[in-house]
């Protein structure tokens, strides 16, 4: 067998059979649930009589649906609170390990996964939810799934899947002051667009990729959902293996050093063939803020909303100017001077604790401006807050203004309580734009935890790298 | 799964890049505990002037005449002809049942995500798709021509319109043969119980920290 690819081994790793036409059955090792996408999965299992096939594969939170302030007094939404009550009931009945509500390792599931070290390198891990690439970080083979593909994994252990083509996104150099991973990852987004990895499994590799921590790691990998890549996924190394070391489920004693031997064969061999190859310069890279209804719709902080009027292709055009009415801007506007109306840090992209004391590190002594009716901090889990209660940062942002919640996916995609308004502008740490998504008619603008936290000061954007 | 043969459906146009899954099925509506019954919101955003809740009586609510799935000539339609990137973001499943329960069967574009394109064949629903010149023409064809309809077979893995024209289109020989069936996945993986055993043990064995 010749030079392989990190996604080669993983993939070859967990074939347990193959049909004529390359459709594969692969077996999966670790099955994340989370209340909006296994309902229907449960009750298909139960309609047809089945049982889980692995059930200690299965780890379930409820995050999507969960209020983020007065948790004491429960889930006031009653269609929510059956939502969540149901994946309780689901995970009582067939023995699944669940964080609930009010548990301190509760969070989102992209935050707690990894946190627990139930994310190992060498996994298949899937959820039904498309930010599951998160898991990639680890040198694992993660991607997002829908209900009957729930269901699939729950009966079977197994999915159906052709094998993808293999994308390595190049980054080389060293990022500039105030320049994040979620800068590396809409950088590359507004490069390739949102389905420039459609079709592949994209493996971040570099200098500055090896040079980021397991936190911005996650996050990159988080977004190669948003370049269209189902999986996204790093070289296991030091950094990957101290970060799981005396983690829950991470091996423990003899088994450790059996792990860690098998984690070092985890990156991609010299020589190994990708389908494409994609290379950035880091240093070239600015903060970005994205201006349009889809991540691909981006710019540098000191550049300018883009006039479609430039755009020679119809379709872009067509999609700019619908945007750009959506999101109430002219074309050449400067990006520092656009005012926003609120600020989110959290989701599954950057709710860690890494983000957290990034955007405290702004905000310490300062502010938030009087244009901005609302600024929220939501960590990704119990366990984040905790660690940032313990660092002091919960007072850093109630000093400046900022409001300090309770985990869980929030503002991000809004099904809960925390949304904008139609009109409202909002600083987003989250990973989607599109129309609607925070709120109906509300304005995204997606950014890092740093840049967040300085709009939220300015009351509009600015550029960190200059501060 | 309900199966999916042959079907001569009337064509709506879709004239727009990126349609996300957010888009076909906003959040609030995710909240269902059940499989059916989102075919009342599907695009509630576009399709609706007023803000969408579940439960509320749709009949009842503001429609967007602007919106092409609400104009007259277009009342009834099972293909739904898209843009490039259809059904990005989110993994939802809830956006295919949403478009099947509206009564779409196909839908045509030059390019899928990933995620969605494969949970429509979980669902009945065909996905098909053609080079961006050719949608370009159809997108031209049904404009033009109220009562637009297209042929498709999905056995011989042909779309046949008005004019003659045959359009190729490729499909997994797998999925094709689940759907022409309308075969339910979890059933075919279980009869390879004794390969998925015999894998997980060898696999267990290798590491057994998992």
């Amino acid at each position: 067998m010749g030079a392989q690819t990190l996604y080669d081994k993983l993939w070859n790793a967990h074939v347990v059979r193959q049909e004529a036409d390359g459709t594969a059955l692969i077996y999966i090792d670790r099955h994340l649930v989370h209340e909006v996408t296994s309902p229907q999965a449960f009750e298909g299992l139960k309609l047809a009589g089945r049982k889980l096939w692995r059930t200690a594969s299965i780890l379930a939170v409820a995050d999507h649906n969960v209020p983020t302030t007065g948790r004491a007094q429960g889930i006031a939404d009653p269609i929510a609170r059956l939502q969540v009550d149901t994946l309780d009931s689901n995970c009582a009945e067939y023995g699944v390990n669940e964080f609930k509500m009010n548990d301190v390792r509760q969070g989102i599931v992209h935050v707690i996964g990894p946190e627990q070290g139930a994310t190992l390198p060498g996994m298949t891990v899937v959820c039904g939810d498309s930010h599951t690439s998160t898991h990639g970080a680890f040198a694992a083979l993660a991607f997002g799934i829908g209900t009957s593909e729930v269901e699939h994994v729950m009966a079977t252990q197994c999915l159906l899947m052709k094998k993808s083509k293999a994308m390595l996104v190049l980054v080389d150099g060293a990022l500039g002051k105030g320049v994040t991973a979620k800068d590396i990852a809409l950088a590359v987004i507004g490069k390739i667009g949102t389905a420039g990895g459609t079709g592949y499994a994209i493996e971040f590799a570099g200098s500055a990729i090896r040079a980021l921590s397991m936190e911005g790691r996650m996050t990159l990998c988080n977004m190669a959902i948003e370049a269209g890549a189902r999986a996204g996924m790093i070289a296991a190394d030091d950094t990957t293996v101290d970060y799981l070391k005396g983690r829950l489920f991470a091996p423990q004693g003899e088994l450790w050093g059996k792990a860690v031997a098998y984690w070092n064969t985890l990156h991609s061999d010299d020589g190994a063939r990708f389908d494409a190859t994609i290379q950035l310069d880091a240093s070239q890279i600015k903060p970005q803020v994205t201006w349009g209804t889809s991540p691909e719709m981006v710019v540098a902080v000191d550049g300018r909303v883009p006039d479609p009027a430039t755009m020679s292709d119809a379709v872009k055009r067509e999609g700019a100017e619908r945007a750009l009415l959506y999101m109430g801007l002219k074309a050449n506007t400067p990006i520092t001077e656009i005012n926003i109306d609120k600020v989110f840090i959290g989701s599954c992209t950057n709710a860690r604790i890494e983000d957290m004391r990034a955007a405290a590190v702004v905000a310490k002594g300062k502010h938030v401006a009087a244009n901005v009716k609302l600024a929220m901090v939501v960590p990704g889990s119990g366990l984040v807050k905790q660690q940032a209660e313990s660092e002091g940062l919960d007072k850093i942002f109630i000093a400046a203004g900022f409001e300090w919640r309770d985990p869980g996916c929030s503002m991000c995609l809004a099904m809960n309580d925390d949304r904008l308004s139609p009109g409202e502008r909002c600083a987003s740490t989250s990973n989607r734009n599109f129309e609607g998504r925070q709120g109906q008619g509300g304005r995204t603008h997606l950014v890092s935890p740093e840049m967040a936290a300085a709009a939220a000061i300015a009351g509009h954007f600015v550029d960190v790298s200059l501060s | 799964m309900q199966k999916f043969t042959l079907l001569d459906g009337l064509v709506v146009p879709l004239d727009r890049a990126n349609v996300d899954t957010d888009a076909i099925i906003p959040k609030q509506f995710l909240k269902s505990i059940k499989r059916s019954g989102f075919g009342p919101n599907a695009f509630d955003e576009w399709r609706y002037l007023d803000h969408g809740e579940p439960g509320m009586d749709n009949s009842k609510r503001q429609i967007n005449p602007d919106f092409v799935l609400n104009q007259p000539r277009y009342q009834g339609a099972q293909v739904l002809l898209a843009r490039e990137n259809f059904g990005c973001g989110s993994s939802r499943e809830h956006a295919p049942w949403a478009l099947e329960d509206y009564g779409l069967r196909v839908i045509i574009a030059p390019s899928f995500a990933d995620i969605f394109f494969n949970n429509c064949f979980k669902n009945g629903l065909l996905p098909i798709r053609l080079a961006a010149e050719q949608v370009d023409t159809l997108f031209k064809a049904v404009e033009a021509n109220v009562g637009y309809k297209l042929k498709v077979d999905l056995e011989q893995q042909t779309i046949s319109a008005p004019d003659g024209t045959v359009y190729k289109f490729e499909v997994e020989a797998f999925r094709k043969h689940c759907l022409l069936n309308g075969l339910d996945d979890i059933g075919l993986t279980l009869q390879h119980v004794g390969e998925i055993k015999a894998y997980e043990a060898k696999h267990q064995a290798a590491q057994p920290w998992l």
